[in-house]
């Protein structure tokens, strides 16, 4: 089945989302969509499987025009879409989930789930999907959620599979084996928009791969005649400098130190299971692992978000182990948060409060028991232009921003202090490149001032691009640590120690 | 020097504020307006479907409007009606903003009205200007240190707060008619449950009783003024203010950003309770001059729909107030002169809120009165 997306264009009020899109899906071939957040490639996706009408153009399915009056007919058409964030029930069953909304029924509207789980069963032997059909999906890590999603879409007989950052949970090894299944779907004749904002990926699985900015195609191509470099130009629309020239740097005295650290989690199991660890200034310490590894407990109770259950942490040689958050930040410990609109920012709120929203009581801007607006306000707008957040007005609401400005707003809040020690939590989770190169430019900096940095990513390329020490954490533990002062070590080995084998 | 000009008209621009968006007009003013309409004339449906007939329900409109700003006397019981309301719906602005449902103000001004006028005649021999604010501030901090009860249990054990503070006015109920009955408050030579009555000197003076003796409007109106100013300036002026939205907004930043969770809940319940405890005395000192079972009569849960109303904005809630305010005195001239039970003005009152919580219907009905736009 041959899609032809032609001429297609949607606008928001004066927004236009997309503007003259013209793209052609084919069967067996896996299409690379790429583009920043705010391209427009939701957009797209979404008018393709019927989510959204477009404003002009048409969709022509094996040159036929269609008009999708909403997903149910582009999911009969045959196109099925998987989302980022998952739709998933977590307290159903994997068969449950996968014939949601279309439940098979014996007499008497008893549900008749024995054919459907042969089915779920046939779909996994067939493209490599295995997974137990009974399982319940909150037991299941997220790389296999993400298969019954895919299951989800194929159990509807879909030909066309739209992916949106399907990589974006996945440790390295999950994704070569989510590529696999990837590449039998293709060669099962399927056609696959792949959409992603990472290089690499697409560069690897791509068969053909079209970039998207302002919600316009501006580029197009073969993998093979396409560099890194010349796609992150055409994305971004300027040049880019993807490495980041960090030079080698002596660390100084040590700025945290924590000794045989635990923490527990919420439930009182185990999450950080007696831990050491020290950072000095003049460094990054990037600490990798597989989401879900106590690495969130770690840099909590570093804040003092959480408490620890034994064990201390120093920091500049004081014991902080028990002092509160505020008290932590006055110290000069910055922290920008694993979930920026979750726990970073107030969506709500303009860029003003925001970017007062940890030092508003502090004499530089409160007097007498009140926030002296006028004051935060303009050092907001100063911190704003040093810190390149595109906005009109600093009195607009932080939930307006994209990502990107989203989380400079944050790492300038955080970083316009006087810092000694930043603890950074994936600090780019998301965003596009022009707002990744910016961020790791602000870290190294801050580094380069004499600042001690720990930076949490489930990005290994993030770790191995910024770290210059690698602690890898597994099950609580700290189980390899890597010098990557002079050249970072080797992908594969941290990859192995994310997943518990020694390297 | 040019980067650092560049930088300086950047900040400038940064600084600029736009004028308020159309969106925001149509969400605090269009649609409240289009609620109240579609709320009258629900209201002559409901007349319509029971019998009424055209003349009658024209007379009863009539009346609303004549009994609530028809006269000098209509302002003054509109005015004395919307006190309690602004007062104890401010406090409820402030409690929904750090995030708290308090459903307690009808407890809290129980324990506010019994405490000002417990001050009130065991301190009778004080004269008026130490022994009025000392029966507000009496009311003011018993309704604070009723909520706080709530405020407490969330912030140490997690109990939420509409159960809590729902328990709590059943309680408070109960506990004004065991109180009503010692011999401390008693009325001497009464059987019926009922308090002795707030001296002369501590009474919310009368403002124009020199024109009519009639006319109920009193001091409370300068303690409104005071309140609405006071909760404007928390809120969007003053340090403990600005963790109280944050905390409501996004609890979680509000944690990373230092800010203490519990004390914020604590501290958020006691000055709505404050609040509302102020509208308890209110109504005693100004109004009513003594205690009896249930004297609240429903104001703590009608200052809900006023702070829902008003977008938990203190503006916004004096002016939700003064308009319950204004359909409860209208409504008593309703009953009057057009026979219709005054029942109906909480039917009309309810639908108000019921079309404010539901924009996107007011939308539809009145397509023209808005912009149109892609919906949010």
């Amino acid at each position: 089945m041959q899609v032809e997306l032609r001429g297609l264009t949607k606008r928001f009020g004066p927004v236009v989302a997309n503007r003259a899109v013209d793209l052609v899906l084919k069967p067996g071939e896996v299409l690379g969509l790429l583009g920043e957040n705010g391209a427009g490639k939701s957009t797209l996706m979404n008018m393709l499987c019927g989510l959204y009408t477009p404003d002009e153009g048409e969709i022509l399915i094996d040159g036929q025009p269609v008009h999708f009056k909403g997903p149910g007919e582009a999911i009969a058409a045959g196109i099925g879409m998987v989302h980022q964030h998952f739709m998933l029930v977590p307290v159903f069953s994997v068969v449950e989930n996968v014939v949601l909304g279309i439940e098979p029924t014996k007499r008497l509207d008893f549900l008749d789930l024995a054919k459907a789980r042969e089915q779920v069963r046939e779909i996994g032997r067939q493209y490599g999907l295995e997974v137990d059909p009974d399982a319940l999906i909150e037991s299941l890590p997220v790389g296999v959620q993400q298969r019954v999603e895919i299951i989800k879409v194929l159990f509807r007989s879909a030909d066309v599979l739209i992916l949106d950052e399907p990589t974006a949970v996945l440790t390295p090894q999950e994704v070569q084996e989510f590529f696999e299944i990837v590449r039998s779907l293709r060669d099962d004749g399927k056609a696959i928009v792949f959409i992603t904002h990472k290089l690499n990926e697409i560069l690897e699985i791509a068969d053909r791969i079209s970039v998207l900015r302002n919600g316009e195609i501006v580029g197009e191509g073969d993998p093979a005649d396409l560099t890194k470099e010349t796609l992150a130009e055409m994305m971004v629309g300027r040049p880019v400098s993807l490495s980041l020239g960090k030079t080698a740097r002596a660390p100084g005295e040590t700025i945290l130190d924590v000794r045989n650290l635990v923490v527990l989690r919420d439930d009182d199991r185990m999450a950080v299971d007696n831990i050491s660890l020290s950072i000095h200034s003049g460094e990054i310490v990037g600490l990798a692992g597989v989401q879900g590894n106590g690495q969130s407990a770690l840099i909590e109770a570093i804040t003092g978000l959480r408490q620890a259950a034994s064990g201390t942490v120093t920091y500049l040689g004081e014991d902080i182990t028990g002092v509160s958050v505020r008290k932590r930040h006055r110290m000069g410990i910055a922290h920008i948060p694993e979930d920026r609109l979750r726990s970073g920012l107030i969506a709500d709120f303009t860029i003003a409060e925001n970017m007062v929203l940890d030092t508003y009581y502090d004499d530089r801007f409160a007097q007498a028991g009140q926030v002296v607006w006028t004051r935060a306000e303009r050092w907001a707008a100063k911190a704003a232009s040093e810190f390149d957040i595109r906005t009109p007005s600093v009195f607009l609401k932080a939930g307006n921003l994209s990502g990107g400005n989203q989380q400079k707003l944050i790492v300038a809040r955080e970083l316009s202090r006087e810092t000694k020690l930043v603890v950074a939590a994936q600090p780019t989770r998301g965003l596009d490149v022009g707002s990744i190169e910016y961020i790791h430019r602000r870290l190294l900096a801050a580094r380069d001032e004499g600042d001690g940095i720990l930076i949490m990513s489930s990005e290994l390329d993030e770790i191995l691009a910024l770290s210059d020490r690698i602690l890898v954490m597994f099950k609580g533990r700290i189980v390899a640590e890597f010098d990557a002062r002079e050249a970072p070590p080797d992908k594969s080995a941290v990859g192995l120690s994310m997943a518990g084998m020694a390297a | 020097m040019t980067l650092n000009e560049n930088l300086d008209t950047a900040t400038a621009k940064l600084l600029e504020r736009a004028a308020p968006g159309r969106a925001e007009f149509e969400d605090l003013v269009v649609v409240p307006l289009f609620a109240v309409a579609v709320a009258l004339a629900l209201g002559a449906l409901t007349m319509l479907a029971t019998n009424v007939d055209l003349a009658t329900i024209g007379r009863s409109y009539v009346a609303l409007l004549q009994g609530s700003v028809g006269s000098l006397s209509a302002l003054s019981e509109t005015l004395t009606a919307a006190a309690p309301l602004v007062l104890a719906g401010l406090g409820l602005a402030l409690g929904f903003r750090a995030g708290l449902f308090n459903i307690g103000a009808e407890g809290q001004i129980l324990m506010g009205g019994m405490a000002a006028v417990i001050t009130g005649f065991s301190l009778a021999g004080l004269p008026f200007p130490i022994l009025l604010p000392l029966c507000l501030l009496a009311g003011a901090l018993a309704g604070a240190a009723y909520a706080s009860i709530a405020g407490i249990l969330k912030a140490a054990t997690g109990a939420h707060e509409v159960i809590s503070t729902i328990m709590l006015n059943l309680i408070s109920y109960r506990l004004v008619d065991y109180l009503l009955r010692l011999p401390f408050i008693q009325k001497e030579g009464r059987a019926d449950p009922i308090s002795k009555s707030v001296p002369p000197n501590a009474e919310l003076p009368r403002l124009l009783d020199w024109l009519d003796p009639n006319l109920r409007v009193h001091g409370g109106v300068f303690l409104v003024i005071a309140a609405v100013i006071f909760a404007y300036w928390l809120l969007f002026r003053s340090k403990i203010g600005f963790e109280f939205r944050a905390s409501g907004a996004n609890p979680d930043a509000a944690r990373y950003a230092g800010m203490k969770a519990g004390l914020i809940i604590v501290i958020a319940m006691a000055t709505a309770g404050a609040l509302a405890g102020l509208a308890g005395a209110n109504q005693v000192l100004g109004v009513l001059g003594r205690t009896s079972p249930g004297f609240s009569a429903g104001i703590g849960f009608d200052a809900i729909a006023v702070a829902l109303l008003g977008r938990s904005h203190p503006v916004g809630v004096l002016f939700a107030g003064l308009l319950f305010g204004a359909l409860e005195a209208g409504g008593r001239q309703m009953q009057v002169d057009a026979g219709v039970s005054i029942d109906l003005i909480g039917i009309i009152q309810a639908l108000i809120i019921v079309f404010i919580a539901a924009p996107i219907l007011v939308r539809a009905i009145f397509p023209w009165g808005f912009r149109r736009g892609e919906q949010k």
